[in-house]
């Protein structure tokens, strides 16, 4: 019987809110190829995290893995997959998730999917697959083929919901893997905490400029505009290469995936690498000088004309406000 | 410090990808090229250590003819030493980028290996995530993705990686390698000196075999669009009390 394998991240026993979400993809998988499906987490921290999913699986334990260690972890999900002889594997295509899995595949030699978004077909020539996955962070879409004995896949993330625990207990047997101490060698030595409150990826409300901001000073009145909504502040990699805002702003493909309630994006033309950033926003609001801005058309409402001006007014008609 | 650091060259899209007719790759007739801004922080990360610790940066793609443009660019923003693994077939997947990336390597290296080599955590167009690590399991040394910052500390690499709550600290011992995330630091932007030197740039050309991987693009696809309908609020100050009708019904005042 074929034997799918999930891999689940836990941090120090804590689950990410997206945690699960690979589960769903390979629920199905299971069904469709009529396979057992078991997971996989590292640490007994994570135990009491995962058995409420009701699957059976593995803890996998060992000295070296008391903390967050991609090769050690990589090393001890490929002594599993070999032993047990799991066929397919599968992990959210999270940071870690992506990280342990091509340690995994490149410690086994196997090619690594990453980031599927469906899988098409599993009935292909010699055993083949075919899948759709992420291409430019999510701008283009591309039908793969996968040649080989063992599937390894990541997950796009943000692409399933995460199942409902199906409330059973599932039995985790601890793994035991053998991992020579110097693999030690790519593990977390150290932790900071930084100032808690509210982050571009959990605000409400983000309000975002562009190259039409002008400057660094001239993002004083975006503050004031989040400030007094209860939102932060982003913007685009203009912005950060010109040094006006930190990259830790930067919406888009290499900066942050937002999905805020409402998205003010000023003096921001809406390029792909951008939009792909800021598209599961719940409402977007543009204000442009420009009516045919790709994210003027792309929005749900718009302000056309200069953002300064605009900005201005809008703060002075919430300051009047009974 | 002798740094090397692998960039990919890629098309860079605007406001949309358009597919050639057979969808097999981007319409690229009128559009520049670049590289992944993660590659490029990449690069200026390594000069900033060479500026500091001294040594040398030396810069590598594989790629067409043209990457050289790449390898270019590279020059005039500090790189001393450019080199083109030239590639020409279409059959390339992560393991076979990486099998040639690690011959051309260690036919680069000799018996003194890089210090520190630095990928992009990703590449802008086809994102595996994976060639670093491949190339760093196949040359035995330790790796770490998805860096912010990165110093160094006698032989060791430390590097900063971005979590939900902060960040943690990685120490690697060199000769190590390591995958980052644009915001590692600032790129510059090249000077005038710097563009004449990268016009005089001697590109050294390392050929390398590939040993075929097991995946392979079969064509590109377009995601679903939606289509909104845009409302305009208004034209300039005079939209001002729609913004905060819209502002009340989101529920933000
Ligand atoms: C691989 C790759 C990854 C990338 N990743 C990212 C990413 O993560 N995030 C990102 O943002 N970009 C990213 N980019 C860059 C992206 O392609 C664009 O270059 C960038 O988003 C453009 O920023 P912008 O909209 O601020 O500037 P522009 O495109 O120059 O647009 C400025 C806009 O401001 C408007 N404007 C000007 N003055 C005013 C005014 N006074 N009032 C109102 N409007 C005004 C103009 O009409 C225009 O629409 C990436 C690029 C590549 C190749
Ligand atoms: C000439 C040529 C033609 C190609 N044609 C096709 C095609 O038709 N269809 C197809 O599916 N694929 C094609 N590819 C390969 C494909 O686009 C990827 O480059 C390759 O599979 C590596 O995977 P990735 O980009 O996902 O790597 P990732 O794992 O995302 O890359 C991580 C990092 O590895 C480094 N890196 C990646 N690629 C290179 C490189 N070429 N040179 C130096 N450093 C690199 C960069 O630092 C990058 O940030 C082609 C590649 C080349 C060179």
């Amino acid at each position: 019987m074929t034997r799918i394998l999930v891999f689940v991240d836990n941090d120090r026993g804590t689950l990410s809110p997206s945690a699960l979400e690979a589960l769903t993809p390979a629920y199905s998988l299971a069904d469709s190829l009529d396979a057992s499906l078991e997971l996989a987490t590292v640490g007994e921290g994570g135990r009491a995290a995962l058995e409420p999913v009701g699957l059976g699986g593995y803890v996998i334990s060992h000295p070296v893995l008391s903390d967050y260690a991609p090769e050690a972890y990589g090393d001890a999900l490929a002594q599993l997959v070999s032993e047990e002889q799991f066929s397919v594997v599968i992990s959210l295509g999270d940071d870690r998730g992506a990280e342990v899995m091509a340690h995994m595949a490149a410690v086994l030699d196997q090619p690594l999917v990453a980031n599927v978004t469906e899988i098409a077909d599993t009935e292909g020539p010699d055993g083949s697959w075919e899948v759709i996955r992420v291409r430019w962070g999510g701008s283009l879409l591309e039908r793969a083929r996968l040649r080989s004995d063992l599937k390894f896949l990541t997950i796009a993330p943000h692409t399933f919901p995460a199942p409902e625990p199906n409330g059973g207990a599932g039995p985790l047997t601890t793994f035991v893997p053998e991992i020579p101490d110097s693999l030690a060698r790519t593990r977390v030595v150290e932790r900071v905490k930084l100032a808690e409150g509210l982050t571009l990826a959990t605000a409400p409300v983000v309000v975002s400029g562009g190259r039409g901001v002008g400057s660094a000073e001239n993002f004083a009145i975006l503050e004031e505009l989040a400030d007094l909504l209860g939102g932060v502040v982003g913007c685009s990699r203009v912005a950060t290469n010109n040094g006006w805002r930190p990259h830790s702003d930067q919406v888009g493909q290499t900066g942050t995936r937002i999905a805020p309630d409402l998205y003010i994006a000023c003096g921001i033309s809406g390029a792909v690498q951008h939009w792909v950033g800021c598209m599961a926003s719940k409402q977007i609001l543009a204000i442009n000088t420009d009516p045919e801005a790709p994210l003027v058309t792309k929005a749900d409402y718009a302000v056309i004309g200069d953002l300064h001006e605009i900005l201005a007014a809008v703060i002075a008609e919430i300051k009047a406000r009974p | 410090m002798n740094i090397l650091v692998c960039v990919k060259r890629v098309p860079a899209p605007g406001a949309r990808i358009v597919l050639t007719d057979d969808s097999q790759g981007i319409d690229t007739r009128h559009l520049g090229f670049t590289t992944s801004p993660h590659e490029e922080c990449a690069v200026e990360a390594a000069v900033q250590l060479k500026e500091r610790h001294g040594g040398t940066t030396t810069v590598l793609t594989l790629g067409p003819p043209d990457a050289v443009e790449q390898l270019r660019y590279s020059v005039s923003v500090g790189a001393d030493r450019v080199v083109l693994v030239p590639a020409d077939s279409t059959e390339w997947d992560p393991q076979a980028t990486a099998s040639a990336l690690v011959e051309a390597i260690k036919d680069l290296e000799g018996d003194s290996p890089f210090d520190l080599i630095l990928f992009g955590n990703e590449s802008a167009d086809s994102g595996g995530y994976q060639v670093g690590i491949r190339v760093a399991r196949a040359l035995g040394r330790p790796v770490i993705s998805g860096l912010k910052g990165i110093e160094i500390d006698g032989d060791q690499m430390v590097g900063r990686r971005e979590t939900d709550e902060g960040f943690e600290v990685y120490r690697l011992p060199m000769p190590a390698i390591a995958a980052a995330k644009e915001g590692i630091t600032l790129p510059r932007y090249p000077t005038l000196p710097g563009r004449l030197k990268s016009r005089r740039a001697e590109i050294h050309e390392v050929p390398a075999e590939m040993t075929p991987g097991g995946q392979e693009m079969v064509s590109l696809l377009k995601p679903a669009e939606e289509v909104t309908e845009t409302v305009i609020l208004g034209h300039g100050a005079e939209a001002a009390p729609g913004v905060v009708r819209l502002l009340e019904e989101v529920g933000l005042l």
